[in-house]
């Protein structure tokens, strides 16, 4: 809101909005929406972005009409930033890497984990496809000003433990409706010390504590990442010195585990050793949560020389095309594929019960995912064990949850 | 603007995978959806649900993913309203969006059982449940909200306003 005042939570503003983003679910509906408006053009194309991630490559012929449709929009529209099948990317993995998102943007998504770009000091969160429409075809939104919650990590992190076991463990102690409606700021020693790929995964999961906005400074490692991914001017905007919170909330972390989160609510976080011994049928590494190179680099250095468990179908999923390309020189790819795992095309595919990993009754899954709702990775009566990619990795060669120590030994 | 309907009860979390199962997202319209809303949770829901019927759920219902997909099933299955202890945020827009009303009132929720027969007044903000004669108070929705749940959503509302 150039030229107000500054506003309080509480407060109803319209905003103006930098990007604007839908996938190949979402973005059917607001596409019949935005034609319904009677609106002939979006507000301005370079400003919109459409991925095609969830069931692409194409899974049916019904996905296939929603992902062409879209096609068919962004056309019409002149939407250059539609990322169609071997240029797209799991959208919140892409829109960073490409650097279609910069700090201090405005950013609304038909996509509950929009609210990933937070790591990058932007005020990112997600809508629904009415929303997207209305915002493709005005340029702004109504928004309600959060409250914030900022919590501090301190202390020195245990080996392997990273970004998402700190949001596990978050989502843990406050609950799934923990920061509902509100921001959650991220901030401590420990948080500065993170790579951007673990703030990236933080930021995501503050849609699972009910959050709206998953907040982070901008530092250096924030500039390092978006130098030479940037195109246009952006802006850095800082916590105010006497900002009040509606809670600040303290973890001393040097005693914190590796955290799995148990079916069916991601607040079901507990330390693995109480998770050791659960059996699995499947290892799911990727998503938008945890589907960077730095995961891949995690989950290789576990699973390179070794071999995933006869039991398990090991799935790894880069995040984009270039993460894929990246892993493949770097030699994670043939590591993976050695120890007997899969290495799939980006896409959402398993992490919502979509495809590419699918669960039948009674069977169990470790993933790096962000939800373990019932059925979010196939069957009713199926189950999903959330958890970082060393767990993950680990689980993957021993066929139970497990420490990573446990088959690094 | 009255409703009436039959209450049906569910509780902490309904998340949006139970509402509409992510594997039905290949489909957009409301009378599509319809047909698989809630199956996960309550495999009687589809078959037994009556025009008007009203959902009550308890903390954080609609919670996970943006799908306005939820909403539209209800939507599509005759539901006239939600009542709730509290709504996921973006669960919230979409329901207002499409014109779906939705009322946060834990005083309501801990008052009804599944079967009972409820009538809403959405200018009153009140709920009246039949079985036990109560009236529960709730804020009633501002104008420009009352505006868009008449016009049947955000986008009509928005047309007409654009005449």
């Amino acid at each position: 809101m150039p030229g107000s005042a500054g506003v309080v939570p509480g407060d109803l503003v319209e905003v103006s909005v930098d990007v604007v983003l839908a996938n190949d679910i979402t973005a059917p509906i607001s596409l019949r929406e935005f034609e319904s408006l009677g609106v002939a053009r979006v507000f301005d194309p370079e400003k919109v972005v459409l991925v095609a991630d969830h069931f692409a490559p194409n899974k049916d012929i019904k996905s296939a009409e929603q992902c062409k449709a879209m096609r068919e929009f962004a056309r019409a529209q002149g939407i250059a930033h539609h990322y169609d099948v071997g240029r797209m990317g799991i959208e919140h993995v892409l829109l960073p890497e490409q650097g279609l998102v910069l700090p201090g943007d405005v950013v609304v998504g038909a996509d509950s984990h929009t609210c990933t770009y937070g790591a990058l000091g932007a005020f990112a969160t997600g809508m629904g496809s009415t929303d997207f429409a209305v915002a493709i075809a005005t340029g702004s939104i109504w928004m309600r000003v959060p409250e914030t919650i900022r919590f501090e990590y301190t202390g020195t992190r245990q080996p392997w433990v990273g970004g998402k076991d700190l949001i596990l463990y978050t989502i843990g102690q406050i609950g799934v409706s923990g920061a509902l409606y509100m921001a959650m700021e991220f901030t401590g020693p420990v948080v500065d010390g993170l790579s951007m790929a673990d703030r990236f995964t933080m930021s995501n999961m503050a849609i699972e504590a009910g959050g709206k906005a998953g907040l982070f400074a901008v530092d250096d490692a924030t500039q390092e990442y978006v130098a030479g991914r940037a195109k246009r001017e952006y802006q850095v905007y800082a916590a105010d010195a006497d900002a009040v919170y509606a809670r600040v909330v303290t973890f001393d972390v040097s005693d914190m585990e590796l955290q799995v989160s148990f079916p069916h609510l991601p607040e079901n976080a507990k330390p693995v050793s109480e998770a050791q011994g659960v059996k699995i049928d499947q290892a799911v590494i990727g998503s938008c949560t945890n589907g960077r190179l730095e995961d891949l680099r995690v989950a290789a250095q576990i699973l390179a020389g070794r071999h995933v468990h006869p039991d398990v179908r090991c799935i790894v999923i880069p995040g984009t095309q270039q993460v894929y390309l990246d892993a493949l020189r770097e030699g994670l790819v043939e590591a993976f594929i050695e120890a007997g795992a899969v290495v799939s095309t980006p896409t959402c595919g398993p992490c919502l019960g979509g495809h590419m990993g699918i669960l039948a009754a009674g069977e169990r899954a470790v993933s790096t995912t962000n939800r373990n709702f019932r059925g979010r990775m196939g069957h009713p009566d199926s189950e999903v064990y959330l958890s970082g990619p060393a767990v993950a990795a680990a689980s993957a060669i021993a066929g139970t949850i497990v420490h990573p120590d446990e088959v690094m030994r | 603007m009255m409703l009436r309907g039959s209450v049906w009860k569910y509780g902490d979390n309904v998340d949006t995978d139970a509402i509409i199962p992510a594997r039905y997202l290949n489909m957009s319209t409301a009378e599509e959806l319809a047909r698989h809303c809630m199956e996960d949770i309550d495999t009687s829901f589809v078959g037994a649900v009556r025009p008007g019927d009203i959902i009550v759920g308890g903390e954080n219902f609609g919670c996970g993913s943006s799908r306005e997909h939820a909403p539209l099933a209800l939507k599509g299955a005759g539901v006239s309203c939600v009542i709730a202890e509290s709504f996921a945020r973006i669960f919230y827009r979409n329901a207002i969006n499409i014109g779906l009303p939705i009322l946060a009132c834990p005083e309501a929720v801990a008052g009804a059982q599944k079967g009972d027969a409820l009538t809403v007044d959405l200018e009153a903000g009140t709920i009246t449940n039949a079985r036990t004669g109560k009236i529960y108070h709730t804020s009633p929705f501002p104008p420009f909200i009352m505006g868009i749940i008449e016009a049947g959503g955000l986008v009509p509302y928005t047309r007409e306003r654009m005449k």
